[in-house]
């Protein structure tokens, strides 16, 4: 059913007892013309995209555990498009495109709030830096704001400006467009609008390895539930990409890292814009409960455990409170960590690997909700066609063999 | 918070180390060419399980070392010097 004020309304007066299931939990069928491997936001949507842009509907998203239960779930919501170079400046703000319209695309409030993204400046070579990125996404073509201390502390009056701070703000830049969008949302919005097309979500699904046809094609996966036939299986697993390579034979360049996340209870608005540190190694935004979603720099050791370290959590309230002492007495109520995959250029895979017939997205790193709607669309068209977007073509695996590195470390935000 | 044991220090806390990722890779000859070279800078294991990779007690000592460690328990398996090589262990390649 569509979803409307309306609707709302109707539930009202009938005590909410119409709405459906948002989707289907469906058995597996014995063969699809392609199955998914992640039921996280780039899975859901490469799903949906495979419906919607190229009519294929015989397609199943196979999940280990439930839907948006990995880094779409665990990730701080922020959306932006502040890339350095051109090639990286296209996909990420084709993605805040696709953000832009769908809640209405969707048919689900995903709650995005552009309510601008501000980089803060704490030294002299900071501003450098920040004037060089600000003018490179004017090059690219997308919106830019270099900010003074005193019109960084009229966007932010939380923010401690005093010379004495420990880390004196010099100034800053901000992305007017950037901003936060509801991360479970996404997912949902993106597994119903797929679903509705007929796309199949298997979660409680856990794929334990890849079944082989003449040359090595891939012809679908075993899973707990039994084997799935495909014609094109893709991987879009994040920090798992490397365990589901391992089943099929072969390696990727990724490392496999915590990266934590936490939020206070809940205050009145304080904070109205996302503010990232990446100095002092914090980043903070106000969700629209209230609670201060804080993030900060990666558990700098390969890991699998979705945790993250004590040391780090200190280091990033430290540097958090530096900035907002105000914040100091608020308690932490919840903290946990995503398994993010970091590769050496903090830029994505998308394409082919050296197994015909099999697909993989990866390689977002620390960055990969704002990249959903790109990451999907795009994963969606090569593995519809066999053919790379063009907005993915420079992000394939052979860089790692040729050198062509595409390195954002910097514009990734936050310490690698 | 997880402890490492220095070899000359014994056990620290984390944040006085510095993690240098996987240990035990051989750098190819100069001529082993384009794919060699990719594979050796950039490709690893990158497992879910026992991991082989090298410490540096960077605000101590200053000197590195390797350890096993599980990467989802974070439990360290061995310590072992770095020019040494890896005892035996179960759930190691």
């Amino acid at each position: 059913m569509r979803y409307s004020g309306l609707a709302l309304l109707r539930g009202a007066l009938t005590r909410h007892r119409h709405w459906p299931q948002a989707w289907r939990s469906p058995q597996p069928k014995a063969a699809y013309d392609i199955i998914i491997v992640g039921g996280g936001g780039h899975g859901l949507a490469a799903a949906y995209y495979l419906a919607k842009n190229h009519g294929i509907t015989s397609v199943a998203v196979v999940e280990r555990g439930w839907l948006g239960g990995g880094n779409t779930g665990r990730n701080t919501t922020v959306v932006r498009s502040n890339y350095l170079y051109p090639e990286s400046a296209r996909l990420y703000d084709f993605s805040l495109k696709l953000y832009e319209g769908l809640s209405r695309e969707l048919n689900y409030n995903v709650m995005l709030s552009q309510r601008g993204h501000v980089m803060l400046a704490h030294t002299r070579h900071d501003l450098e830096s920040i004037a060089r990125w600000a003018n490179a996404m004017h090059m690219n073509g997308i919106e830019a704001e270099l900010l003074t201390r005193d019109e960084v502390g009229e966007l932010i009056p939380a923010l401690d400006l005093s010379p004495e701070a420990r880390y004196p703000v010099l100034g800053g830049f901000m992305q007017r467009r950037g901003g936060t969008a509801r991360h479970d949302a996404v997912a949902w919005a993106y597994a119903r609008a797929a679903d509705a097309l007929g796309v199949d979500i298997l979660q409680e699904c856990e794929v334990t390895g890849f079944t082989r046809g003449p040359g090595g094609r891939v012809t679908g996966v075993e899973t707990h539930r039994g084997p799935i036939k495909a014609e094109r299986v893709g991987i879009a697993a994040a920090g798992h990409s490397s365990v589901l390579a391992r089943l099929a034979g072969f390696r990727l360049p990724v490392t496999s890292y915590a990266l934590q996340a936490m939020v206070t209870e809940p205050l009145k608005p304080r904070l109205d814009k996302v503010v990232i540190s990446p100095g002092t190694g914090a980043y903070v935004s106000q969700s629209d409960k209230g609670e201060m979603v804080i993030g900060g720099s990666l558990d700098l050791f390969p890991s699998y455990a979705q945790r993250g370290s004590f040391a780090v959590l200190q280091s990033v309230v430290a540097a958090t409170l530096a900035l907002f002492p105000s914040f100091s007495r608020l308690r932490l109520l919840r903290q946990w960590a995503g398994i993010v995959d970091v590769v050496h250029d903090s830029s994505p895979i998308i394409g082919a690997t050296p197994v015909p017939g099999l697909y993989i997205n990866c390689g977002w790193g620390t960055g990969g909700f704002k990249a959903i709607p790109a990451g999907g669309w795009t994963f969606a068209h090569v593995l519809a066609t066999g053919r790379n977007h063009e907005l993915a073509e420079p992000f394939q695996l052979e860089r790692f063999i040729t050198g062509r590195l595409i390195d954002e470390a910097a514009a990734s935000g936050i310490a690698h | 918070m997880m402890q490492l044991r220095c070899p000359w220090c014994g056990a620290r806390d984390e944040h006085e180390f510095v993690c240098g990722g996987t240990t035990h890779i051989r750098r190819p000859d100069p001529s082993a060419g384009d794919v060699a070279w990719g594979e050796y800078l950039f490709f690893r294991d990158n497992p879910k399980g026992v991991h082989l990779e090298r410490w540096r007690h960077a605000y101590g000592c200053g000197c590195w070392f390797n350890i096993a460690r599980h990467t989802v328990t974070h439990e360290v398996l061995a310590v072992y010097g770095i020019n040494e090589l890896p005892p035996a262990l179960s759930g190691v390649p």
